[in-house]
């Protein structure tokens, strides 16, 4: 998978297509190699065509938000407002948070560019920091 | 085999708080109350099919000890928001496979004062280590950090996707469909809320997840509803009453979600709507056009615009200017949601599916008092639920 350091401290990604070892912090999926359908969760066959081989591909960091929603109410330990949405990253579609945003709805937008970037979610006992992925306005 | 299938009786209780019964009152209630209306009983009936989501399984059986163990076959269903009409459709497809003349089905869910549905997952609590679970590898909860798993939210995502792509669809217009159909619930007594809000209150009430304010959210509330169906050959031999009061169900259709590329990323309600919208109208030999009032599930004011356009009631992209027509208010050409709707009526999950059809045929049979659509003829009942499941019944007056 993605992690191969051995030393500590160490960072681990919140998901595993989130790559943090190799160059610049991106996302990844596994493609269906007969249709070119995206999964970023493993499949037993391809839910487009029924194919069974995957290759890893990796996915655009920059990509345009194709839809939002600002959560304002949200479980218990869930900080809000925040805004999640659908990101169309060259193509695939990426679900994720707004960040470095204000969190209403002059500021964020449909159609507004966006770009991959990630933060701490905090260190561990062992000292083991957790990093997340959200996206954040593109110049 | 029998081709055509009616419902015979049909009921739904009032929704709302129930604090004082259980699931099984409240479905046994709906139970007797349909067979009653279709002037039966249990011993006529050759199958049942029950739903209920939140409770402790096997509804279909807790029932027949209330209401008379005949040893039929139960089937019991859950297929999230449309159990109900999964439930009514399995009793429909034993007539059509002719191993029964008479079905029943019926759904029920408890659910006032839940609250949000969706998201959540439990906190890293401090010291421990992150340690991968589940098929993403996700080393602590996702929701609130790679967006959102509520229902609100993830439906305001629906609507606004649909904006994006056809423009015209802002916070004002959202919270107006919410206006029409609580507007629409003052005229019925059996809806969970009856009150008419203002635009002005409906967009200032607390924020639940932009676009959607708390009114503009299905209500959670407690509910059940049933009906019973028969075959076209079975119903000959019944009285002329029962047969004037009979709604012929001309096109019964249940869908999932085909692939899609987003699907995996944000739910697609779209497709497999459309997909089931299709086959009901190629079944039924009817079109949109010919539809006198339509039920469809407004979980959210965000998702009813969606559907205008899914269920064919405009051209596509045309939701926004279908709404902005006056078409869906009660007086306009095409009444949706006259019920109130789930925003108004309520939503307990597994009564919706049948309690949406008990509307449509309320105003076939001429029986919907106050609310009533004068002369409507056919109709059209739909549900989602994510996963997906999409159940659309289109219903039509008897000509007896």
């Amino acid at each position: 998978m993605t992690g191969t350091a051995t030393s500590s401290p160490e960072r681990v990604p919140l998901v595993d297509y989130l790559v943090l070892d190799d160059g610049p912090p991106h996302l990844i999926a596994h493609e269906c190699t007969s249709c070119g359908a995206r999964y970023f969760d493993r499949r037993n066959a391809c839910a487009s065509c029924f194919g069974t081989d995957f290759t890893t591909v990796e996915i655009a960091t920059e990509g345009t938000l194709r839809t939002f929603t600002i959560v304002a109410f949200a479980a218990p330990g869930v900080e809000v407002p925040f805004v999640s949405g659908v990101i169309d990253c060259d193509g695939t579609s990426v679900r994720g948070n707004l960040t470095n945003v204000e969190p209403d709805s002059d500021h964020v937008q449909t159609g507004m560019k966006v770009r991959l970037t990630t933060y701490s979610l905090g260190t561990d006992d062992q000292g083991t920091e957790a990093i997340s992925f959200a996206f954040e306005p593109a110049p | 085999m029998s081709d055509e299938i009616w419902i015979l009786g049909i009921n739904m209780t009032k929704f709302g708080k129930h604090f004082d019964r259980d699931v099984i009152d409240l479905a046994s209630e709906a139970v007797m109350a349909a067979l009653a209306d279709g002037g039966v009983t249990m011993a006529d009936m050759d199958v049942l099919a029950a739903g209920n989501l939140m409770g402790s399984g096997g509804i279909g059986q807790q029932v027949q000890k209330q209401v008379g163990q005949t040893g039929i076959p139960v089937y019991n269903v859950s297929n999230a928001c449309a159990t109900g009409a999964t439930a009514l459709r399995t009793a429909i497809m034993s007539i059509k496979a002719g191993e029964s003349e008479m079905g029943l089905a019926v759904g029920v869910e408890k659910l006032a004062g839940v609250g949000l549905l969706g998201g959540g997952g439990s906190a890293k609590k401090d010291g421990q280590e992150w340690e991968p679970h589940g098929r993403y590898g996700a080393v602590g909860p996702t929701d609130g950090r790679i967006g959102t798993d509520t229902m609100p939210g993830v439906f305001a995502q629906v609507g606004m996707e649909y904006g994006h792509k056809y423009g015209g669809a802002d916070f004002e217009l959202f919270a107006k469909i919410s206006e029409k159909n609580h507007a629409h619930s003052t005229l019925n007594p059996l809806a969970a809320y009856s009150k008419r809000f203002t635009l002005d209150e409906i967009m200032n009430d607390m924020m639940i997840a932009y676009p959607n304010t708390r009114p503009m959210c299905s209500a959670n509330c407690d509910g059940a509803a049933a009906a019973v169906v028969v075959s076209g050959e079975k119903l000959k031999s019944l009285s002329l009453e029962q047969q004037r009061r009979a709604v012929k169900v001309s096109a019964s259709v249940l869908t999932s979600d085909p692939w899609q590329e987003a699907c995996q990323v944000l739910p697609d309600v779209n497709t497999l709507t459309r997909n089931a919208a299709q086959t009901a109208y190629e079944q039924a030999g009817v079109g949109p056009d010919e539809l006198d009032l339509v039920e469809l599930h407004d979980c959210f004011a965000t998702a009813e615009l969606v559907h205008y356009d899914n269920l064919g009631l405009c051209e596509k992209g045309g939701a926004v200017d279908f709404f902005n027509s006056g078409a869906p208010w009660r007086d306009g050409s095409k009444p949706v949601n006259v019920s109130g709707g789930l925003q108004s009526k309520g939503h307990p999950i597994s009564a919706t599916g049948i309690a949406n059809i008990w509307e449509v045929c309320h105003h076939l049979r001429g029986e919907a008092g106050d609310r009533q659509i004068e002369g409507a003829k056919v109709g059209l009942a739909h549900v989602i639920g994510l996963g997906s499941a999409c159940g659309i019944h289109i219903l039509e007056k008897s000509a007896a």
